[in-house]
């Protein structure tokens, strides 16, 4: 095969999963809105009933006691509880759905890596895209674990966004790189960044999502189907725990390899001035959550600016300012 | 560091209650002190050193490109001065932002240093005494279970044992046990580390030394002070100690993008290699090397980059006798992607004082010449031709340094054509010679090398700054992953004959998930047991 060809087939690949994926955001709407008529709705047996508990709160012995998951259980079940079989039932399908259009990201971004002969990681498109298939890679391994069909539509929904960015903004044709991309740092250096950026992604989309739930509370149905606000504020906290050392990890990677490539560890070019920036500013959010007199709110409103920066490091820094990081490829 | 309660908790034990009355110039300095190692001064800090890094990447940065910082202020008459003397310009040198870090660092001293002691405290003593009622803990249980009771505290110490906890009876019905110690540790390490990342830093500043040369091939460097085109060393380091190695450049190879048309692809780079001919000293063995991007080359007294590359066409000018006056590759710095490079010619022994000679212009790999001007449309040398203009008078006005890619024509006239009638504009294609009206002599293109930019660094900090930031990676990780956790058994006889009850508690710092399914696991385990 030409490489002209796979580099078709992983375009057209890409259409494929957007197409799947826009099905899997619908049926998260309809499984979230419950807007299917509740002709079928029984209120389920305990099983998923427990599932979904278990999902907000740790369950096992003792954790019942708490105040706080009795409020999880109550409003679980006031919300959830209510949704229609059918409901359910397009939020297993959005399941297979999202598995299959993550599946799809994945050949994609194979057949343009294969099409290159080059890790596929070199330009502001095939950043835009690794990043969606991380995206989505955190949440569905995530949902292996956990049912989290409430959260499939807010992470779904901005992955499309970004993938219809990539598309049309910032597509570029499948080329060799040029030599300062020549490098095995650049598959650990820009792979462990485009992780953490999915799983930051998703922590900022769960972080959202606790400050509206905490905001509006019980008063909009769609935030009542979601978990109760400590445990969404803790699903938030884990997400961020996992990829704040993976963005530790970017950043010294980073610095090794702008020293093979540049000469010196630190430039302070406006990438490098970025990446430290979202460093530092998600080390305030952990700070922030165990500073006696900060509330878990404020805290929480910290890693939304992080990620807000880490938006602005993605689509702005690497577009309009000069810098030796000039790799967008536009 | 003692109280592991569920609650956020500043682990300085900070209290409002430090203003006391009596407070003198100690009392005074105490509580200043305090506040600057506490927590929510270094959260401040922190915030405030993200916001202080912003403006380096919107403003240039002097250090970085020193030609667009004096552009940027030049276009900007009002702002440019002001801001450039409250340091937007040298942002990551500039007094405010160094108050911030050395703030921020001296209050992570005064923080981390009294936890490393309690921790240490900490990790020698034994779990604390289990409190009266365990069921008051948030996480809790009992059970019921055959044996005797010191038969079921036995096994109960090897059932949390084997879960890593550090058990101690405090007395003959309870068990304490404790376990994540390595949560402090890393934590410990992490914050400790990153002043081992800075103080390598500030190492690698004062002692290490950057310095940048063009080499055109067949050309020869030597290491010395001299011979830089720019030399940046650290305040403490004396030039006269380089290691006196030499390198000739004998070939360049440069690849660029041909098969892709796309936008942004086309004629970009795609290879760049150096090779050299390298002696640790003159007159030392010779030895082949080569220099890539991503591949730098260890002289032994600093690393020596590829930095760049460009090309430096041999130009020969003659005067109106056909003496030789300059005969040089002359370096032309590329301007953009294609390679449309600028340079000049600097001929001060051409005539009499006063009417030395100078060409400025365009050195161009692949030439066009239409309505657009003269540039290059691909990168490398297929169509290579120079356009330059000619000027007389003072080369060096006042003897001030200037730039060696061009000419400062404050005390220089620009020359005209023949007929007078208008500038002089000179095309040369390789091999050309152009003869200057009125006598002037003869300028001759002879053909084109390429040059590379070869940076040299040496930075002694590098390898503390890098150990350093991988144990804070490693601490960070203890740190996040590990669970602090107490956990509290007391025993007490049953009802039946030969059985006993056992209550369970457990203690975590934070809210822990986990620590339910903790319970339940050494509960099961002891059933196993017994
Ligand atoms: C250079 C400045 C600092 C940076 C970049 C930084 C970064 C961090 C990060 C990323 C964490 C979370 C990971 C962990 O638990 O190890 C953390 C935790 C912590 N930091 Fe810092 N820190 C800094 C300065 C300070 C200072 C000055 C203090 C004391 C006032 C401090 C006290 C703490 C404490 C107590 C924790 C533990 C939080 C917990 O229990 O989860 N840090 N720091």
């Amino acid at each position: 095969m030409t490489h002209e060809t796979l580099a078709s087939y992983a375009n057209l690949s890409l259409y494929s999963a957007m197409g799947v994926l826009t099905l899997a955001m619908l049926g998260y709407a309809v499984y979230l809105a419950g807007w299917l008529p509740a002709r079928d709705a029984v209120v389920e047996s305990t099983t998923p009933e427990r599932e979904l508990v278990g999902a907000g709160v740790g369950t096992g012995v003792g954790a019942g006691d708490s105040a706080g998951s009795e409020t999880a259980a109550t409003t679980d079940s006031a919300g959830v509880g209510e949704v229609s079989l059918r409901a359910r039932k397009a939020g297993g399908v959005a399941q297979m759905f999202a598995l299959l259009g993550t599946v799809l990201l994945l050949v994609s971004a194979g057949l343009r890596g294969w099409s290159v002969e080059r890790w596929p990681l070199g330009n502001m498109f095939e950043f835009g895209v690794a990043a969606a298939l991380f995206t989505m890679v955190v949440f569905v391994v995530w949902g292996l674990r956990r049912d989290l069909r409430w959260l499939g539509v807010f992470v779904v929904a901005p992955v499309l966004i970004l993938l219809g960015l990539a598309n049309t903004v910032w597509y570029t044709e499948a080329a060799e790189l040029m030599p300062s991309l020549k490098s095995v740092w650049l598959i650990i250096h820009v792979t462990v960044a485009t992780i953490s950026v999915g799983l930051f992604a998703v922590g900022f989309v769960v972080a959202l999502l606790y400050l509206a739930k905490d905001r509006w509370g019980a008063g909009r149905s769609v935030l009542r189907a979601l978990p109760e606000t400590r445990s969404l504020e803790r699903f938030a906290y884990g997400l961020h725990i996992i990829s704040f050392p993976l963005w530790t990890f970017t950043l010294i990677a980073g610095a090794i390899w702008a020293r093979q490539a540049w000469g010196s560890y630190w430039n302070w070019d406006p990438k490098e001035v970025w990446t430290f920036i979202i460093w530092v500013v998600y080390a305030a959010y952990l700070h922030a959550r165990v500073t006696s007199g900060w509330k878990r709110q404020s805290a929480t409103w910290i890693a939304v600016a992080g990620f807000a920066c880490i938006i602005i490091n993605y689509a702005v820094v690497n577009v309009y300012f000069v810098g030796q990081h000039s790799y967008s490829g536009l | 560091m003692s109280n592991l309660s569920t609650q956020p908790q500043d682990p300085r034990g900070d209290r409002d209650d430090i203003t006391q009355p009596r407070l003198g110039a100690v009392g005074l300095l105490r509580f200043a002190w305090r506040q600057l190692t506490s927590m929510r001064t270094a959260l401040f800090l922190l915030l405030l050193l993200a916001v202080a890094a912003l403006p380096g990447s919107v403003f240039p940065q002097r250090s970085i490109d020193a030609v667009r910082t004096a552009d940027w202020i030049a276009r900007h008459e009002t702002a440019g001065p002001w801001l450039d003397r409250l340091g937007f310009f040298e942002v990551y040198a500039s007094p405010w932002f160094a108050a911030i870090y050395l703030l921020l660092f001296i209050s992570l001293v005064g923080c981390v240093l009294p936890r490393s002691k309690v921790h240490w405290k900490a990790m020698r003593a034994q779990p604390p005494r289990a409190p009266k009622r365990l069921e008051r803990l948030a996480a809790h249980d009992s059970a019921e279970m055959d044996g005797s009771q010191d038969e079921v505290l036995e096994q109960l110490r090897g059932a949390l044992k084997s879960a890593r906890f550090r058990t101690h009876s405090h007395d003959a019905t309870t068990v304490s046990a404790e376990k994540g110690y390595l949560k402090e540790t890393g934590n410990l390490f992490f914050h400790l580390a990153l002043i081992g990342v800075i103080v390598g830093m500030a190492w690698g500043h004062l002692f290490g030394w950057k310095g940048d040369v063009i080499v055109p091939v067949g050309e020869t460097f030597a290491n010395t002070a001299a011979r830089y085109d720019t030399l940046s060393p650290g305040p403490l380091v004396d030039p006269a100690d380089f290691s006196p190695f030499v390198m000739t450049l004998t070939r360049f190879d440069a690849q660029f993008e041909t098969d892709v048309k796309g936008k942004g692809q086309f004629g970009s780079p795609r290879d760049f290699t150096a090779y050299v001919d390298f002696q640790k000293s003159p007159g030392a063995k010779v030895e082949k090397k080569v220099i890539r991007v991503n591949g730098p080359l260890e002289t032994g007294g600093g690393t020596a980059f590829l930095l760049g590359n460009g090309y430096a066409p041999h130009i020969t000018v003659k005067d109106a006798e056909g003496r030789v006056t300059y005969s040089d590759s002359t370096p032309f710095l590329a301007q953009d992607n294609f390679y449309t490079s600028v340079g000049a010619v600097k001929v001060p022994g051409a005539g009499p004082e006063g009417k030395q000679l100078g060409f400025a212009g365009l050195f161009l790999p692949t030439a066009v010449l239409d309505d657009q001007g003269p540039r290059s449309v691909f990168p490398d040398v297929l169509e290579p031709a120079l356009a330059l203009s000619a000027f007389e008078g003072t080369l060096f006005p006042g003897g001030r340094p200037q730039s060696v890619y061009s000419l400062d024509t404050a005390e220089m006239t620009q020359l005209k054509n023949k007929e007078g009638t208008d500038l002089l504009r000179i095309w040369l294609t390789p091999g050309q010679t152009y003869t200057l009206p009125g006598g002037q002599g003869s300028i001759t293109f002879d053909g084109v090398e390429r040059f590379a930019g070869i940076s040299i660094r040496n930075d002694p900090g590098k390898e503390l700054t890098l150990i350093s930031s991988l144990v804070a990676l490693l601490g960070l990780i203890l740190s996040l992953t590990i669970r602090r956790r107490r956990v509290f058994v007391r025993v007490s006889p049953a009802d039946t004959q030969g059985r006993t009850v056992v209550h369970i508690g457990g203690l975590a710092k934070d809210d822990d998930e986990g620590m339910g399914e903790q319970l339940e696991d050494v509960l099961t385990q002891l059933k196993e047991r017994t």
